[in-house]
């Protein structure tokens, strides 16, 4: 009994000391966190910093091998006339209009691309699937998409490379070997690393804050409040988070959320990230209701639309988001590289016309470059 | 009536090209020569369409609308509907997907389970429509968003991947060079033409479309048909669920949505009154055919697909209005 009761005692002990390592660095993840592995970028702002860590990018990248499709009856055509069909998740929102009009502006600039942007009126999964079907038949020499699902999606797009026809990805993806490379547009330590560094510009390095998002357990905005956590403990260990309020993508909740930190905190509130698209427009609406618009400052991922009443009246100076214009834009250049052969598995990056070099991320992904910030000067030139 | 007796007239004397006429201005024949006449024009349009592999293709596409086309024939024969289809779809593909990924059922048990539940799905349907007497429209409408919530539930917007190989044979694969769910369509539309055409039940479910009450004073179980045409309905669309899972293989809450407007248009483009007591499977068939035909014609011309559905409806609309202008004729010759 004794001997029992020992041995339980020393593997309690035991436990306790492997477990103290994890604890040890006295740092707990914010609520709403998720567990996964963090990968924080360098510190600092500015457009120099990024091109710094974008070559510490591409030196920690080349460990991960290419992990795209393969096109069949591979022969480089470059320079020659293509025809390509961009297929989003749906046409006839203000977001793929963009992506098309970007489009629209490389093929213009390349000259030798004509591109035809057809998809569902509605984001269906098997609608978007026929329609691809179609334009293999019907003989395109290249895919653009935005998935409406990974998986449901890699069949087709796997049939299009038997065919011989290029397929390259943006906004959303599929399985990585049904296409060849993905135009990725923001990468989460990436957004997590602009909405801290623009409240730090903001209220100063020292400043405290609230978050609102959907749930604790959303994918996406956990891995944002991991990613944020961790960037700001390595960059502003002075950063005071004060609390996580979970609002669903409900406005009505979410204004009473950002409410709720308002009059908890009251002077001790400097800001709120806003985790959703429908968060950010109710916190600022809640923060101007309350008229501490120069006391708060809301940051956060938000659509141009929903935004230009706050940031045109001044009570929100940065919505953080990527510029889909821009999307569009390096998807066709990324599929003329492909199909000139200029681009090819195992490459580090790719020119991308206006936007310049852009980094080969994550095996077979194409980032984008930074998010893009939203502010009083440029959010009335997008309409989505 | 008088076409009754035109008929009657025929098989007393059936010469021919009697017969021939008369099959070709039928509603089913009508519709057959307008499928001719677009797939002769979306043929010169491009030399992309009118491929067997193209074909093929789309027939693997229509499988899931063809066969739950064939109940909804039953069901519109009677005079009711059901909305419900596209929500039964998805919730036998959560099912199915949850069952065997988060339960951890053989896979074989999980298309089972999956299955049955989309049965008793439409077997509820018919017990409160039969039982407490909900209009099919109203019960239906009311399941379309119940079952549907029953999907996002169990599946918390998470969805079921990585399924062995040969669970997508019947999907993805082919059978002697058509794709296997094409077989399985065409033996469905072959056996449930002749129950409508041939039997018993066929007949009882015309006479409930044509008057519910005289067939129930007739003497016939109006209550228990109905109860099968429901269940029969829930059976067919969690089948068309479970071929659609294993075509994009991945489950989703949202499958199937919409569905129930694609199966209902082709239906009553077949010839099938809103109203009840006409109908039939060949012609639902020719206008489920139609209408996958040219959604890929169009697009294979080059049209956008918010262009094709412009086109869709206008085709609809003069396909029923050329059909009732020669029946009306035909009723009066």
């Amino acid at each position: 009994m004794k001997k029992t009761f020992a041995i339980t005692l020393i593997l309690a002990l035991l436990l306790a000391l492997a477990g103290m390592p994890l604890n040890a660095d006295g740092h707990e993840r914010w609520d709403g966190a998720d567990d996964l592995d963090v990968n924080p970028l360098a510190c600092g702002m500015g457009d120099e910093m990024m091109d710094d860590e974008g070559d510490d990018m591409a030196e920690d990248m080349e460990m991960m091998e290419y992990d795209g499709g393969m096109v069949a009856m591979h022969e480089d055509t470059p320079g020659m006339d293509i025809t390509l069909v961009d297929v989003p998740k749906l046409v006839g929102i203000g977001y793929f209009a963009a992506t098309t009009l970007g489009q629209q502006q490389a093929a213009e600039e390349l000259g030798n691309v004509s591109v035809n942007t057809d998809a569902p009126t509605e984001a269906n999964i098997d609608d978007q699937i026929q329609v691809i079907d179609s334009y293999i038949t019907a003989g395109v020499d290249g895919i653009l998409f935005a998935a409406n699902d990974p998986v449901a999606i890699a069949p087709v797009l796997r049939k299009a490379l038997e065919a011989g026809v290029h397929v390259v990805g943006y906004d959303a993806n599929s399985e990585p070997d049904a296409r060849e490379w993905f135009v990725n547009q923001a990468e989460f330590n990436g957004i997590a690393k602009a909405l801290v560094d623009s409240l730090a510009d903001q209220m100063g390095g020292d400043a405290s804050f609230g978050i609102v998002t959907s749930t604790f357990t959303t994918p996406n905005q956990a891995r944002w409040i991991a990613e944020m956590w961790a960037y700001a403990s390595e960059c502003y260990p002075d950063l005071e988070w004060l609390e996580t309020l979970e609002a669903q993508e409900d406005a009505t909740l979410s204004f009473q959320q950002a409410q709720t930190l308002i009059n908890k905190y009251g002077e001790d509130l400097d800001g709120i990230f806003a985790m959703t698209s429908v968060a950010t427009p109710s916190s600022a609406d809640a923060v101007q209701q309350a008229g501490v618009c120069e006391d708060i400052a809301v940051v956060g991922l938000a659509t141009p639309n929903g935004m230009k009443p706050y940031v045109n009246d001044g009570c929100v100076r940065d919505v953080i988001l990527w510029n889909p214009v821009d999307l569009g834009y390096a998807s066709v250049y990324v599929m003329r590289a492909v199909v000139d052969g200029e681009f090819q598995p195992g490459d580090a990056s790719v020119m991308a016309g206006r936007l310049g070099e852009l980094m080969v991320v994550n095996g077979s992904e194409v980032l984008l470059g930074p998010p893009f910030t939203f502010t009083a000067e440029n959010i009335n030139d997008f309409d989505f | 009536m008088a076409e009754a007796q035109a008929r009657a007239a025929q098989q007393r004397d059936p010469s021919f090209g009697e017969k021939l006429r008369q099959l070709l201005i039928s509603q089913e024949g009508v519709l057959f020569l307008i499928m001719l006449a677009a797939v002769v024009f979306l043929a010169t349009r491009t030399d992309k369409f009118l491929t067997v592999d193209n074909l093929l293709q789309q027939g693997r596409f229509m499988t899931e609308v063809g066969l739950i086309a064939i109940p909804m024939t039953y069901i519109i024969v009677t005079g009711g509907i059901d909305l419900s289809v596209g929500s039964i779809l998805g919730l036998a593909a959560i099912v199915l997907g949850w069952t065997w990924q988060e339960l951890g059922f053989p896979l074989e048990l999980a298309i089972a389970t999956a299955i049955i539940s989309g049965t008793v799905a439409g077997f509820v349907n018919g017990l409160l429509i039969v039982r407490v007497g909900v209009p099919p429209l109203i019960m239906t409408l009311a399941t379309l968003a119940l079952y549907r919530g029953l999907a996002e539930g169990i599946s918390e917007a998470r969805s079921a991947r990585g399924y062995p190989e040969w669970f997508f044979q019947l999907g993805q694969g082919e059978f002697l060079g058509i794709p296997t769910q094409l077989w399985l369509l065409i033996i469905a539309v072959v056996i449930f033409a002749i129950v409508l055409a041939r039997t018993r039940l066929g007949r009882a479910l015309y006479a409930i479309g044509n008057n519910e009450t005289a067939a129930r004073f007739s003497g016939l179980t109006v209550d228990r048909y109905l109860l099968f045409i429901y269940a029969f309905s829930g059976f067919m669309s969690a089948l068309a669920g479970y071929i659609f899972v294993s075509r994009v293989s991945t489950t989703r809450s949202d499958m199937g949505t919409g569905i129930e407007l694609d199966v209902i248009a082709a239906v009553v483009l077949g010839g099938t009154s809103i109203f009840g007591g006409t109908g039939s499977i060949p012609g639902t068939i020719v206008g489920v055919v139609l209408i996958q035909l040219l959604k890929n014609g169009l697009t294979l011309s080059g049209v956008t697909s918010d262009a094709t559905i412009v086109v869709i409806g206008s085709v609809l609309i003069f396909a029923i209005l050329v059909n009732n202008f020669i029946q009306s004729r035909r009723g009066v010759g």
